[in-house]
């Protein structure tokens, strides 16, 4: 069978972390491909080189055949390339149909194109079944009407290899059905679409083949109806670590954290997080796992003060914490700080530094109070001795308290917010993705410095959408999906495909999988 | 290694030189059209300006305000506000300082009149700046459109003031009282008197102060620290545990305490009474001052200083060249704003370019 699209050794690096790395699949004409993997196996970067917001470093990309090199949006539009992002592309005051035209004007004189254009998109409609009005205004359509009106923008511009992004996302159960039977429509009309996904049931009940993607590198390529949902957790997640780092004996202590019916809804109502309760002890890590969104970063905010919870009770070392008769969290985080806690944000340059600040600076980000003198000025000798210390004992690479901290890589900046925290002496350290972003040699050295804190008796509550992370580094695993703890197992239960059906929101119970 | 930005000696000292430059060329060009020789123009302007010592006098008296409202624009820009109310935050301290001097100048020496009526002036432009602060910190009302509203707010309530209560009976010129002695800021023509019969006084002193105690406060204190850090990036300063909406309301409120004192400097120092519209633009100028100057101390004095002199020096070439309008000041300043403001970092990819060139390539 001929290929729609064809990689031939795609490499793409961003910095010191190699999104791609080698990567070569086909992708057969007329045929549903998925692609599967954790967050930033580098599915993404795969599908932006293809649509053109990337070039690869080296390596060929085969549209039909012919070598391409696709270098904007453009090209891979004009050779037929469409692409539904995870978050639409729509201007929302404006119609369906002005969606559609919008970039495709074709002329000063709107009014006469409108026309021929609404009939071809109505005819588009009838085939595909989309449902969609093109004179009603996107903000008043569903969440899934809006992808489809996204759809059958790639329709009308004629594309004929399509790729969605996690398109179900965002979907309900019946708007996800009705997806797969325009996808299925779209694949006896000849067309190819790419499915990039984490969820096994999915791939299972739509695609042809599937390919798996880790750490940059296809680590798989099978056809769907010879493998299995726990073939595929397996292949995603990986094998355990190699090697294991050095830790001591699991001795907890005392209860360092109690959160108990935890809630908290959106201003919409909607609730992110549901019924958390969990116990946290001294010397013990616990690592949170989960495909990122399912409520993580939400818990950490809410136990660092930088968010408040609707309802429920967190305990920390015996005392409540002052969530209530406040209207926002602004300025909490610093009463939690000084309570001893600890927090190492999960996207760093958001929360974590401040880019435009010196390493030194940023060794005193969040401790800025502590380091001033009775006059309010900062004591810079000492700021210097402290940051010239923390820099040596990280290992913070240049050796550089002057210099502009968005300059250093991303494993150095979480080297040196680690180390800013660390250096505080919390009694409990939240971490998200300790290592996101973080070049490969630096992993390890972060890893250790998480042990030898939870070996000094800190409690670590620790985040992870990786799972050979969470391996590493926990003595107990939460495993969380739609904003409730499917599962709490301790670290000697480790079973990939077990967690990763719990990722997915299946089950245990065999009752419930679907063939 | 290829550069990728450019050094601090680029940003801070060539790309504002290149940006002046330009803005002087282009007015060169436009005197050339007027029929005027612009080296011969600029001659007068300097002279004039900077190497007469009383025209060098009036240049700082005018500096002298230009660096409390650039003060004023620049501690907000470092919090990421974009103070525009300046202006009217001048405007209204010039309220409160008349009002403390018409209650007091009979009663109180001069070295008690001053301050207060300086405390005067520094309070009600923190007050007026409170509101536009409180509605961005609590409601989200952005501060651009709020301060200019608060502009026009200003310049109502002042008219109506001055008319209604502060017209002296008899009197047809909308005006306060003329000030007793008391109330008369020192001039530095006493210990200098080279200066000549001009208004240069204290204020320039004090202008000096506000730089150095606005350097240390921002690049010095806990509080600065925090300031810059809600401006960089205001989620990571929620999580540093700084309290936002607090740091843009005091912002805001030291932002138009330093507008306010601004008005001192012409209200007690020059006139001796309260006018109709006496700020005359300085407000606006200091939005100029502190994107020139990049919030800097000394890049504030310098502007300042430039911006004084573009007075000074433009008041009497139009005297000299009839062709030339006194407007042309305001023309200039324009120039400066959109070369220096607009667009600050044109010549930036050029100078990275020729940096990467001239630099021994070192690696891949």
């Amino acid at each position: 069978m001929q290929s729609a699209v064809e990689f031939r050794n795609i490499s793409k690096a961003f910095g010191a972390v190699q999104a791609n790395a080698d990567v070569s699949f086909p992708i057969a004409k007329g045929s549903i491909h998925g692609v599967i993997g954790e967050n930033g196996a580098g599915k993404s970067t795969l599908m932006s080189i293809l649509y053109g917001y990337y070039n690869a470093d080296s390596g060929q990309v085969l549209v039909d055949g012919q070598p391409r090199s696709i270098r904007t949006s453009h090209e891979a539009i004009a050779l037929g390339i469409g692409m539904v992002h995870q978050h639409f592309m729509l201007v929302e005051n404006m119609t369906v149909l002005d969606n559609v035209m919008l970039g495709n004007e074709g002329g000063v004189k709107l009014a006469a194109k409108r026309g021929a254009v609404e009939a071809t998109l109505r005819e588009i409609c009838d085939r595909y079944r989309l449902d969609v009005d093109p004179l009603a205004t996107v903000h008043d359509l569903s969440v899934g009407a809006q992808q489809r009106v996204e759809i059958l923008k790639q329709i009308y511009r004629s594309a004929n290899i399509l790729i969605l992004d996690e398109p179900t996302a965002v979907l309900t159960a019946q708007e996800t059905a009705s997806l797969f039977e325009i996808l299925r429509l779209f694949k006896e009309q000849g067309k190819t679409i790419i499915l990039i996904t984490h969820k096994l049931q999915e791939i299972m009940e739509i695609t042809d083949e599937v390919t798996v993607m880790r750490a940059g590198r296809v680590v798989g390529a099978v056809k769907t109806a010879e493998t299995s949902r726990e073939q595929l957790a397996g292949m995603m997640v990986g094998r355990p670590l190699q090697s294991e780092l050095p830790r001591a004996p699991f001795n907890p202590g005392a209860d360092v954290l109690k959160v108990s019916n935890l809630q908290l809804k959106d201003a919409n109502g909607v609730a992110l997080l549901s019924d958390i309760g969990f116990t946290l002890r001294a010397g013990e890590i616990v690592a949170i796992a989960g495909v990122s969104g399912n409520g993580q970063s939400e818990l950490l905010e809410i136990l660092s003060g930088m968010r408040l919870p609707t309802s429920g009770r967190v305990e920390f070392l015996g005392r409540e914490l002052p969530y209530g008769g406040r209207a926002n969290a602004d300025g909490l985080p610093a009463t939690f700080r000084a309570l001893g806690i600890g927090h190492v944000p999960e996207d760093r340059l958001r929360d974590g530094v401040i880019k435009d600040f010196s390493v030194m600076q940023n060794t005193v980000f969040g401790y800025q109070d502590d380091v001033k003198n009775r006059w309010g000025l900062f004591d810079y000798k000492k700021i210097a001795q402290r940051c010239a210390h923390l820099m040596t004992a990280f290992d913070v690479r240049p050796n550089n308290p002057d210099l502009r901290i968005g300059l250093l890589s991303g494993g150095n900046q979480q080297k040196v917010v680690i180390a800013r925290e660390v250096a505080a002496q919390p009694k409990l350290m939240l971490v998200g993705q300790p290592t996101r972003g973080v070049d490969i040699g630096t992993i390890e050295s972060i890893h250790t410095q998480l042990l030898r804190l939870r070996d000094e008796g800190v409690a670590i509550l620790l985040s992870s959408v990786e799972l050979e992370e969470v391996r590493a580094l926990a003595d107990r695993i939460i495993v969380m999906c739609g904003g409730r703890i499917a599962g709490i197992l301790p670290i000697d239960e480790f079973d990939t495909t077990r967690i990763g059906l719990l990722m997915g929101g299946m089950h245990n119970s065999p009752a419930r999988h679907r063939a | 290694m290829k550069k990728t930005e450019l050094p601090r000696w680029a940003t801070g000292f060539v790309l504002p030189i290149l940006n002046l430059m330009s803005a002087l060329l282009v007015a060169a060009l436009v005197i050339h059209l007027l029929g005027e020789s612009p080296s011969a123009s600029l001659r007068i302007l300097v002279d004039s300006a900077i190497l007469d010592p009383e025209g060098l006098a009036y240049t700082l008296f005018y500096a002298s305000t230009f660096i409390f409202a650039g003060l004023a624009v620049s501690i907000a820009m470092q919090a990421g506000l974009f103070n525009i109310g300046a202006e009217g935050q001048m405007y209204v301290g010039g309220l409160g300082l008349t009002w403390a001097v018409l209650a007091l100048d009979a009663h109180l020496p001069g070295w008690l009149m001053i301050p207060i009526a300086m405390t005067g002036a520094a309070a009600f432009g923190a007050l007026w700046a409170f509101i536009p602060g409180y509605l961005q910190a609590k409601r989200g009302s952005h501060v651009v459109v709020t301060t200019i509203m608060f502009n026009f707010i200003a310049a109502s309530l002042m008219n109506f003031v001055i008319v209604k209560y502060l017209i002296p009976e008899g009197q047809q010129n909308p005006a306060s009282r003329v000030f007793a002695d008391s109330a008369a800021l020192p001039l530095l023509n006493k210990i200098l008197p080279v200066l000549g019969d001009t208004p240069l006084n204290i204020s320039f002193i004090v202008a000096i102060l506000a730089l150095v105690i606005y350097g240390v406060v921002v690049w010095r204190s806990s509080w600065g620290y925090k300031l810059q850090a809600t401006g960089l990036n205001a989620h990571a300063a929620h999580y540093a545990g700084v309290k936002i909406s607090r740091t843009i309301i005091v912002t805001m409120l030291v932002s138009g305490a330093l507008a306010g004192l601004g008005a001192v400097n012409s209200v007690m120092g020059s006139t001796h009474y309260l006018s109709l519209n006496f700020p005359a633009g300085a407000g606006f100028v200091g939005i100029a001052i502190a994107l020139m100057g990049r919030q800097h101390p000394v890049g504030i004095f310098l502007s300042s200083v430039l911006f004084g002199a573009l007075i000074q020096g433009g008041f009497d070439l139009s005297l000299e060249k009839p062709n030339i309008p006194q407007e042309t000041f305001i023309f200039i300043q324009g120039l400066i704003i959109l070369f220096c403001g607009a667009m600050e970092n044109f010549y930036a990819p050029a100078i990275l370019k020729l940096i990467n060139l001239t630099r021994p390539n070192k690696g891949a």
